[in-house]
């Protein structure tokens, strides 16, 4: 049996409960799917303060805003919310499968908002099959979600945001940070992050990247070196570094597979850290009814995944012709506050990604 | 250089101290806050308003001398715990410093903890003067530290127990 659904929402982090509740509060019946047994995606292991503004939830710690957007959601009599569901594939004919408590379930909504987030990258280097090297996002869920310490002595790779944050959350647990390193010759991260990791005494090397790993069955060290300026490894700056684990956070990519096999138009684009929906001012794809938001369109912040959300449940709200004027206000608003979001130097790699969304989409149409 | 190894230098530091003179009248907040995000908790955190940021979010926080009281509220608040008050007046010879704190264990009022400084280098052993929670869910403890005045502009991290 194939369930007719008005609005389907795909991911339950802060894009999909935004965008959920976007579309709902409009009037829409919203059908939001999450394939992890608690929603809120990236939030529910994000225990520091976030950064942006008030109407973001800045100043809060992210654990606590997944829970304000998922109890919002819970509290929403529109909303229908299917935890451990994943979506397995979006068809042709408008047919989205779901798997859920073994079965394999069939809907056919009239709109569908995909924000599924993103999947880590890995690095390749010898050895880095040995237990002991983890991706980031594995280490933070051990120890934020299972309570788990994750290592006693890890080396970092990364000084973005993501590899300064999950450094200094390793220091709270308890773990030795004997180094965070980055093959850029600058931090890519937040500063702020920067500067209270190195008052922790944590050293951050840029300019410097993981030659090889080494171990017995396990990780017992890891041999760094240094670059240069065109990244090549420079001959005796070898320095070898006892660990029990290496972290990896060398970045997401969007986690886009749905939208591929929906045929909506894709495009690498660097700036968005992979390969991206094109999406229109209204976040749609360029399938007619399926939207895009938050990381699986371009990786950013919680803080502009929550505002698409928001800017993607409204417009299918305009255009299934709920609270129209109202919800077209809402769109208006939500873009207003991305575009403030993004208008500093730190968003100019985006800006730079969706000018390039931009002229790929009018490319298709002309 | 602070984007190469997270450390700011002399100079940023320079932008963002308060006058001899100020000093000298009382506690204020001093935001080591050097980059352009967009971030802005701690202009709404201030009951005084002291904190301003022209010309939109992703400006650099600016301290008014003259409105700032050092009450301390802002220095949990921030997400980059990049805020910390300095009171030049407590003693002859000692200053206050409110460092953000997230670590455990938490110490104890009069207990002796190590300081350091950007570096994460130890300064010596001081005593806490004041603990103060930033709340249930705010979870960032504000640790005041006596120390010799010299150091009120280089401890900014502490250290509890061995
Ligand atoms: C360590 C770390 C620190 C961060 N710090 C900050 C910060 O300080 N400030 C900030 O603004 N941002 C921060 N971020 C970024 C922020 O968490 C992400 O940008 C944000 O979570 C993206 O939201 P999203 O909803 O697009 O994706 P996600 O949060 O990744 O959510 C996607 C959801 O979709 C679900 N899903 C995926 N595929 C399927 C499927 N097929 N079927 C059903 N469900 C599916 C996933 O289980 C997940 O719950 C941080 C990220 C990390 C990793
Ligand atoms: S110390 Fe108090 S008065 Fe000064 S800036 Fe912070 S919150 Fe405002
Ligand atoms: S709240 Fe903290 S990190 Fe954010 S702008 Fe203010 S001082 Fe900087």
């Amino acid at each position: 049996m194939i369930r007719e659904v008005e609005v389907m929402v795909i991911g339950g982090g802060p894009a999909g409960l935004c965008a959920a509740q976007a579309a709902a509060s409009a009037g829409a019946h919203v059908l939001l799917c999450e394939r992890d047994g608690v929603p809120g995606g990236q939030l529910v292991k994000q225990t520091h303060k976030f950064f942006g503004s008030e109407r973001q939830y800045a100043g809060d710690r992210g654990i606590f805003i997944g829970q304000r957007l998922v109890q919002e959601v819970r509290e929403n009599p529109n909303i229908e919310l299917l935890t451990d569901a994943t979506v397995l594939g979006m068809y042709e004919d408008g047919v989205v499968t779901v798997l859920k408590d073994d079965r394999h379930l069939k809907f056919r909504p009239k709109k569908t908002i995909v924000s599924t987030g993103a999947a880590e990258k890995f690095l390749s280097f010898p050895n880095n099959d040995l237990p002991g090297i983890y991706g980031a996002g594995a280490v933070q869920t051990l120890m934020n979600v299972g309570g788990v310490k994750p290592a006693d002595r890890v080396v970092m790779v990364g000084a973005g945001n993501i590899g300064l944050i999950v450094s200094y959350q390793m220091l709270q647990a308890g773990v030795d940070v004997v180094s965070v390193v980055e093959a850029a010759p600058n931090i890519g991260g937040f500063l702020v992050h920067a500067a209270k990791l190195r008052r922790a005494g944590v050293p951050i090397r840029t300019g410097w990247t993981v030659k090889e790993a080494y171990g017995e069955g396990k990780l017992e060290g890891v041999i760094l070196c240094q670059l240069d300026e065109k990244w090549q490894q420079i001959p005796g700056t070898e320095l070898d570094v006892p660990c029990d684990t290496l972290c990896l956070a060398v970045g997401l990519t969007p986690l886009a597979e749905l939208c591929w096999q929906a045929g909506c138009h894709m495009e690498f684009i660097r700036e968005l850290s992979g390969h991206v929906p094109v999406t229109d001012e209204n976040l749609m794809t360029s399938v007619e009814g399926i939207y895009a938001a938050g990381d699986v369109s371009g990786i950013e912040e919680a803080s502009s995944a929550m505002v698409e959300g928001r800017l993607a449940g409204y417009a299918v709200a305009v255009s299934l012709g709920y609270d129209t004027e109202n919800s077209q206000k809402e769109v208006d608003a939500a873009r207003k506050e991305l575009s403030e979001l993004r208008s500093g130097p730190m968003g100019g790699k985006i800006r730079a990604g969706l000018a390039k969304v931009a002229e790929k989409r009018g490319e298709a149409v002309c | 250089m602070l984007i190469k190894d997270g450390i700011p230098t002399a100079e940023d530091l320079a932008s963002v101290c308060p006058s001899e003179e100020r000093l000298a009248k009382g506690p204020i907040a001093i935001t080591e806050c050097f980059q352009n995000i967009a971030c802005n908790p701690c202009t709404k955190a201030c009951p005084q308003h002291a904190i301003s940021m022209e010309p939109d979010i992703n400006a650099l926080p600016k301290v008014d001398p003259d409105k700032c009281i050092g009450c301390r509220v802002c220095v949990a608040k921030c997400p980059g715990l990049a805020i910390f008050v300095v009171d030049m007046t407590y003693s002859e010879e000692k200053a206050l410093v409110t460092i953000p704190y997230e670590f455990l264990p938490v110490p104890a009022k009069e207990q002796m903890v190590t300081g350091l400084n950007r570096s994460g280098e130890e300064l010596g052993s001081f005593k806490v003067n004041r603990v103060t929670s930033g709340g249930k869910t705010n979870m960032t403890w504000m640790i005041t530290l006596e120390v010799p005045k010299n150091l009120a502009m280089e401890v900014r991290n502490i250290r509890v127990g061995v």
